[in-house]
């Protein structure tokens, strides 16, 4: 019965922190119409700022609630509304959920240029002596946490009124629907979305300050994330759209998560690996069962249409000389690099290049995914960790032969990625990511701490591949390899995109159901897409993998995999060009440009200050605001700014030609009039 | 020779009875009108036959088989072509493109092994064919628009000529008129005829410009409210008195 009891009431408090997320997550959807998985890294910006001034300033709690969570919070709703949000209201709702992933990515790098790390475990509660114990009835309950289940219950009903009896509620909604709709009835939608956002974001700032009680008193952005990430399952069950059912699931969850903790076994696999994955399994299972999600339409603007198409990508508006000029020019260039890097580039000049081929392998798969199916897939980075702990394994315990195994890991990862697809296929655009995002969660915590998939703790290593007579142990061989496959990955992207499974995507995405009518299967062209990308993804995880020796877990988390959909998305993930250019970046950044080439640029043009090595969280800053264009430019941004300068050239040759023949208008199909 | 044969057909929205009971039936090269005011369950009645809305009862069969558990991609691909009412283009693509994944669709199931080794890039006959249609559909001006520059009644038109180059035994095609002005309408009018007398076609046609249904059907079919309330030669329905009752108006 103490067992029963105490799980009710700690699981009651622990659930209302997954009913405030899950609310301010509704919240936000309803309101704004972003699914705002940036929710926890916002709240982890108001707690941290929190927590500096309390605990390491001195700052009375008043004041510093009033500075972080009255001021910053709504601050930050009003920069993300007026900076981003205001300009995506009707663009499609992913981009909206790739932009907010930028944000999930930047943000802790903005707050961790000035937050104090040491300070990250040695917060206090909320309330002044938060560990005073009450006794209500049975229930035994601290400060702490009745100042959460108080907290809750007030938000989740002023929202409700919110909704149901506030003519704002309506307008909100009415903006979310279709601003322009909106606008034509008098509805001030610049006024009403801001107030959206000020509103969300001050639920995420409440939250902010509340968490740490039950992170161990920690302020880290990943439990922030990891919390909001648990809290989803609750906005799911929701529908995104119910107040009430987001509260009761959110308790629900908070009450059945102690009760397992209280009475499963603790010895036990379900002890050490089934537990902690509790909440990604239970996401998991809602959204591969539960009914009301299949085919769920997203929100799309009727009036969307208004806006101009968006524009050919460039190689497709560049006349064929110029076609063949920037080719030649791209391979001077790589052949240039490459010759330096085999004949005179030191180690680290050859490490570095054989990890950018490795890495443009796996980029490659997330302009499969992304770039031709027109899906999001944030597990990525566990299929290739798929690929990477099948090559480890089957290579130190069977002893076969490494390139073998490499293709079995490629096609373990292809076949895992096709079977996971199915049940998320019924799925449309973001309950599909957040499917790829449990999958990849629940994988990590529960199935990655068997030593039979990544070879314990200390694996064995594995050895270089061996072909024949060539062995692979040698750096400059084996880059050969990499450079090899790299290319011959490309040539299968492009062919797959220039050909009938690229062109049948294309129209899927266009129109599903135009699609079906003319005889193609939705369902089978995404089904293969998710197996390739799948596969290619799990190829680099195994050379990387035979590279390094061992399987490294830390390569291939689940943030890991976020991050790279945000660099392959900013830099242009319709083109092998955009998954070079990612790879370089995602090697070289941390590498070389903020430690060496930054400061010594910055120190060298302006005599004034010095800067030394910048910290890494500028990376992510960079590219996390990056991704933040994804909406404007979905082509990428490098894509986009390559098209001006592109068509000057175009045009000069046209001059040129035009002087001595006859001008040609139909080859130089610049941009639609 | 029976092609479609629909009996029984019935379908239901939270309370509204949308089709009760419709029984229709085309012959192979047959043009046949399914006519009624707005909301009388006609395009349900074309989404019940392509799968994309399953019905709550009655039995469809197509060229002698039965449909009920066949997706809308392999009814497609057994012979039955569409139009939307609202139009469905596949935005980004270009008319030609249009027609050509269509040609390609027709063809088969895209093979991912064919696209890596490279046979997936146009070949001159499956060119030539589309160049064809887009000269039977005189889209041969615009083939290389985007598809989001045109007009309502042209954006028509590139469904009709996708629906037509996957070669099917009928054309379902709901309200191809709206939105084309009168000589355009015309211009339909001959295609559809072309259509069906070259290709030996079956067109079911939705519409509710009257004289054109009359100019090309032999047979009408009138729904109302979701149920049949006449059927037959369309002399005879139309003029019957329910039917002007129910969709001319009482005027004539
Ligand atoms: N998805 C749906 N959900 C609920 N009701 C629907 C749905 N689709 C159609 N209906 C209803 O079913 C009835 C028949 O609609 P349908 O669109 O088939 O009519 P229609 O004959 O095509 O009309 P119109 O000439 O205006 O195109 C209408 O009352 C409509 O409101
Ligand atoms: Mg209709």
């Amino acid at each position: 019965m103490d067992n029963f009891f105490g799980g009710l009431t700690d699981g009651v408090a622990y659930g209302a922190v997954y009913a405030l997320l899950a609310i301010g997550l509704v919240l936000a959807y309803k309101t704004s119409g972003v699914f705002n998985i940036a929710f926890g890294v916002q709240a982890y910006a108001s707690g941290a700022l929190y927590y500096t001034l309390h605990t390491s300033h001195d700052v009375a709690i008043i004041p510093a609630f009033i500075v972080s969570v009255v001021l910053l919070a709504p601050l930050i709703g009003v920069i993300l509304d007026r900076l981003l949000f205001r300009f995506l209201r009707s663009a499609p709702e992913m981009s909206r959920l790739v932009v907010a992933l930028g944000l999930l990515v930047a943000i802790p790098g903005i707050v961790q240029l000035k937050f104090d790390q040491t300070l990250a475990i040695s917060s206090q509660g909320i309330v002044p002596h938060g560990d005073t114990v009450y006794n209500i009835g049975p229930a035994v309950l601290n400060r702490d946490q009745l100042a959460i289940i108080v907290t809750t219950a007030i938000v989740a009903l002023a929202v409700i009124v919110l909704f149901r009896y506030t003519a704002v509620g309506l307008r909100m909604r009415a903006v979310v629907e279709s601003s322009r709709m909106a606008e034509l009835n008098g509805v001030n939608s610049d006024r009403v979305s801001m107030l959206s956002w000020v509103l969300t974001s001050f639920v995420a700032g409440l939250a902010g300050v509340l968490l740490p009680q039950i992170t161990g008193n920690q302020v880290v952005d990943v439990y922030y994330t990891t919390l909001v990430t648990a809290a989803i399952v609750a906005a799911v069950l929701a529908s995104l759209t119910s107040v009430p059912l987001a509260l009761a699931a959110g308790i629900g969850l908070g009450v059945l998560q102690e009760w397992l903790n209280r009475f499963l076994p603790t010895n036990s696999v379900v002890a050490s690996n089934i537990r902690p994955g509790l909440p990604f399994i239970a996401l998991f299972l809602v959204l591969a069962l539960d009914p009301r999600l299949r085919h769920r339409r997203g929100t799309t603007d009727p009036l969307a249409n208004v806006d101009p198409p968006p524009p050919a990508p460039v190689a497709g508006t560049r006349s064929s000389e110029l076609t063949w000029g920037t080719r030649i020019f791209w391979c001077v260039i790589g052949a240039i690099y490459l010759y330096y890097v085999f004949f005179h580039g030191n180690d680290s000049v050859l490490d570095d290049a054989i990890r950018i081929a490795i890495y443009a392998i796996i980029f490659c798969s997330i302009v499969v995914a992304t770039g031709l199916a027109g899906q999001v897939s944030f597990a990525q980075a566990t299929f290739a960790g798929i690929g990477g702990a099948v090559s480890a394994q089957l290579a130190t315990q069977q002893g076969m032969s490494v390139i073998l195994t490499i293709l079995i890991g490629a096609l373990v990862a292809g076949v895992v990625g096709m079977v996971v697809s199915i049940p998320a296929l019924r799925l449309g655009g973001i309950f599909l990511t957040l499917f790829t995002f449990a999958f990849a969660l629940a994988f990590e915590n529960v199935f990655l701490k068997f030593g039979w998939i990544t070879g314990g703790i200390f694996p064995e290593a594995e050895p270089r591949p061996q072909l024949g007579s060539v062995d692979f142990a040698n750096n400059k061989s084996f880059l050969a390899l990499c450079l090899v496959v790299l290319v011959l990955v490309s040539a299968g992207v492009v062919l797959v995109r220039g050909g009938t499974t690229g062109r049948f995507l294309d129209a899927v995405r266009g129109s599903q159901v135009a699609a079906a009518s003319i005889g193609i299967s939705a369902t089978r062209a995404r089904i293969v897409t998710f197996g390739l990308s799948a596969a290619i993804a799990g190829l680099g995880g195994g050379l990387l993998t035979s590279y390094e020796g061992h399987y490294t877990p830390t390569n291939w988390a689940t943030f890991v995999g976020l991050f790279w959909v945000v660099i392959v998305v900013t830099l242009g993930p319709r083109t092998i060009e955009g998954a070079l250019q990612a790879a370089f970046g995602f090697i070289l950044f941390a590498k070389r440009v903020l430690p060496v080439w930054l400061p010594w640029l910055i120190n060298h043009i302006q005599p004034f200050g010095h800067v030394g090595t910048l910290p890494a969280a500028v990376q992510y800053i960079f590219f996390g605001l990056g991704a933040v264009t994804y909406a404007k430019h979905p082509e990428g941004i490098l894509e986009a700014n390559k098209r001006k300068p592109m068509q000057k050239i175009q045009a000069l040759i046209d001059r040129r030609r035009s002087s001595g023949e006859p001008p040609e208008t139909a080859t130089s199909g610049a941009a639609p009039a | 020779m029976t092609l479609l044969d629909a009996r029984g057909v019935t379908k239901s929205f939270a309370g509204i009875t949308a089709l009760d009971g419709v029984a229709l039936d085309v012959d192979a090269g047959e043009m046949v009108g399914l006519i009624g005011p707005n909301g009388a369950g006609k395009t349900t009645f074309f989404n019940c036959l392509l799968g994309m809305l399953r019905p709550d009862g009655g039995t469809i069969s197509f060229d002698g088989k039965d449909l009920t558990r066949v997706p809308t991609h392999r009814r497609a691909r057994l012979g039955i072509g569409r139009t939307f009412q609202r139009i469905e283009l596949f935005a980004g693509m270009t008319p030609r493109e249009h027609l050509f994944v269509a040609e390609r669709a027709r063809r088969g199931d895209g093979r991912l092994w064919k696209d890596l080794l490279g046979l997936g890039r146009p070949k001159p006959d499956e060119l030539a064919r589309v160049e064809e249609t887009l000269e039977l559909l005189s889209l041969t001006a615009d083939a290389d628009r985007p598809i989001e520059a045109l007009s309502l009644g042209r954006g028509r038109v590139v469904e009709i000529g996708r629906a037509l180059m996957t070669n099917p035994k009928l054309l379902l095609l709901d309200e191809p008129s709206s939105g084309l002005d009168h000589n355009e309408t015309a211009e339909l009018s001959q295609i559809l005829q072309h259509v069906n007398g070259e290709r030996h076609c079956a067109i079911l046609l939705v519409e509710h410009d009257v004289p054109m249904v009359r100019a090309l059907v032999t047979r009408v079919f009138v729904l109302d409210f979701g149920r049949l309330i006449a059927s037959g030669s369309t002399n005879d329905v139309f003029a019957d008195a329910a039917v002007r009752k129910a969709y001319i108006g009482d005027v004539v």
